[in-house]
């Protein structure tokens, strides 16, 4: 019974990560039709930066206190701030071209910032396993689970609610959602398209950031993390339904549970199961469990 | 039906290109030559994802699996049945990625646009872990190990014993081999693009229901399409495995498929020889950035970058527009 809660708790931390990540990935394609393949990166961009500034802080003095977790989002914040310079100087120019444009110059991107990073942070991995353990574990049954995992859940599943509240109660996500369902229409009736496209795409890169954020004091942040959770989070969006947030939601609780009992039965093919329920879903119902067609 | 035979033009140029390929081993040092085999390898990849791309309208996000499969079929060839001729390799890669590119076919062809691509990216991304995965079979991260075939049947060997020479033998037995079925591969797709088959594919690009209503096929058509296309790329795959010595996942990965796609953008997707040109060069580009600097990827990005940005015709369609008279050699 431990076990199976255990499981189902890793599952769910699985799952929180994925979230944050293919949310943002859904957010920007439901909104503005882009498929970002550079959006890996900017996961990846949020726990290097989230690595580093928490580092230098415990670099200057040895306690590793309480106030450490609240700089967690620093590198959400960045990548939302990336994702704002990017959209205007790199993505706008292209669409009203072919969208075979559109994904080359985010491969291009996922060029770039894969050497960016390289070139700030240095080949080696960033850790900051401190704010891990200083949490320390807590007992489920016989067995023991750490603190932080739970934080991670917590935080995913906040994260969740707060976007939902977001798109569906506020101003702002009703403009969101009335440029996602028609951009002209939208813009003939005064919303200025261009400061929504650069919004959603931040915030889009912002989740992303966060995703990369709340991974890296458990798995630190190494060179191409960004192009494996990219994958990861296109098998979750295809599940649950490009442009779709609560198709994002249930499709990485059904990733997360995948992965789970894939890590625990079939180790050898847990990728390729996630891989081929993509391919399966989309065969079956291409614009996924929770896509408009 | 009478444009299957090329003008005269074109195959005077061609026969040119070709005679200065021929000729190069004798000029340039040896490792250029084998630098420039990896080229026309990658060139008849390119040519085989410019088929789907170029002519039919679907962008393959996948077409690693296919090069990777190519590659594999050799390695197993070598590991299981311990034969060194390079026929049987080529046998075994068109073998290979003509079985995956026909049961992938199937699934893909009947979407277009962003899902034809996420789907071939997920497909190939299966075979990818399963070679990553399955190491007792593939090797893992470690790859699989190649050796240097015997060409012709066995007729043309590397020397062995004292004078093992390795280079020599790749950079000019090897490499007139390749060109070989380069030039070989670049005419039989010059024919197959300007076949009644071939101008049906480009109606189903430019205007799939009005090809549908004139009673083109569609689904069939591009199903054959995706069928050479990933035998070409397939053969590229088997003819690399030799020169690279050794196969890994990596050649399985999506980022190589982006690759692939790169360079075709690179030398212009919109005509012929563009995907050609584009192969040889972005090879030259990426041998130097790796050999140069350690952001090699950067180099790469921002090429891409600024490619899509500014010149979106690609090399050789951008050097059509500069010198419009060169357009009859080169289009189509």
């Amino acid at each position: 019974m431990d076990i199976l809660l255990i499981h189902l708790l890793n599952a769910l931390l699985y799952a929180s990560v994925l979230f944050l990540i293919a949310g943002g990935l859904s957010l920007i394609y439901g909104v503005m039709r882009i498929v970002n393949l550079a959006h890996g990166n900017l996961y990846a961009f949020g726990a290097y930066v989230t690595a580093w500034a928490i580092g230098r802080i415990i670099g200057a003095g040895p306690e590793a206190s309480i106030a450490l977790y609240a700089l967690l989002p620093v590198g959400a914040l960045a990548a939302g701030a990336l994702g704002a310079v990017i959209e205007p100087t790199l993505l706008r120019p292209l669409y009203n071209r072919a969208e075979e444009y559109q994904l080359l110059i985010t491969f291009g991107l996922l060029l770039i910032l894969e050497d960016l990073m390289r070139l700030l942070w240095g080949p080696y991995p960033l850790s900051v396993s401190a704010l891990y353990e200083a949490l320390g574990s807590l007992h489920i049954g016989e067995s023991i689970y750490p603190t932080y995992n739970l934080l991670v859940i917590v935080i995913g599943g906040v994260a969740a609610a707060g976007i939902w509240a977001f798109v569906y109660r506020t101003q702002f996500g009703v403009v969101l959602r009335a440029t996602s369902q028609n951009m002209r229409m939208a813009s003939a009736l005064g919303v200025n398209v261009n400061r929504v496209y650069v919004e959603a795409f931040s915030l889009g890169c912002f989740m992303a950031g966060l995703g990369g954020a709340v991974v890296v004091p458990q798995q630190g942040a190494v060179l191409g993390m960004g192009v494996d959770a990219l994958i990861l989070a296109f098998v979750v969006v295809v599940i649950g339904g490009l442009g779709s947030l609560e198709g994002a939601l249930v499709g990485a609780l059904l990733v997360g549970i995948v992965r789970e009992l894939g890590i625990t039965f079939f180790p050898e093919i847990e990728l390729a199961v996630l891989y081929l329920m993509a391919a399966i879903v989309l065969l079956i119902r291409p614009a996924g469990l929770f896509g408009r067609a | 039906m009478s444009d299957i035979v090329a003008p005269r033009r074109v195959v005077a140029w061609s026969a040119a290109v070709l005679i200065a390929l021929a000729l190069l081993p004798f000029i340039v040092p040896a490792y250029q030559t084998v630098l420039l085999s990896y080229g026309l390898i990658f060139a008849i990849a390119a040519l085989g994802f410019n088929l789907l791309l170029g002519y039919t309208g679907l962008l393959s996000f996948g077409h690693s699996a296919y090069f990777g499969v190519g590659a594999y079929a050799v390695a197993f060839v070598v590991k299981y049945a311990r034969i060194d001729s390079m026929e049987v390799f080529l046998l075994a890669g068109i073998a290979g990625s003509a079985l995956v590119a026909a049961l992938f076919g199937v699934l893909c062809v009947r979407y277009t646009r962003i899902f034809f691509g996420i789907l071939t990216m997920a497909l190939s991304q299966v075979l990818w872990s399963l070679a990553f995965k399955f190491f007792w079979v593939t090797g893992g991260s470690d790859g699989l190990r190649v050796p240097t075939p015997t060409l012709l049947g066995g007729l043309v060997r590397m020397p062995t014993g004292a004078s093992e020479d390795k280079l020599g033998f790749l950079s000019h037995h090897y490499y007139y081999y390749v060109l070989a079925l380069f030039a070989l591969a670049v005419a039989l797709m010059w024919v197959i693009v300007h076949s009644p088959f071939g101008k049906a594919l480009q109606a189903i690009r430019d205007n799939e229901t009005r090809a549908e209503f004139v009673g083109v096929q569609v689904w069939h058509y591009r199903w054959v399409a995706f069928l050479i296309s990933g035998i070409y790329t397939g053969l590229a795959g088997a003819l690399w495995v030799p020169l690279n010595g050794l196969t890994t996942p990596d050649i399985l990965h999506w980022t190589f498929s982006g690759k692939i796609v790169f360079f075709t953008v690179l030398g212009g997707f919109q005509t012929f020889f563009g995907p050609i040109v584009g192969a040889v060069i972005f090879n030259y580009l990426e041998t130097y950035a790796v050999g140069n600097t350690v952001y090699w990827q950067m180099v790469l990005g921002v090429v891409l970058v600024v490619l899509v940005l500014a010149l979106p015709a690609g090399i050789v369609g951008t050097a059509l527009r500069l010198w419009p008279r060169s357009r009859k050699v080169a289009v189509s």
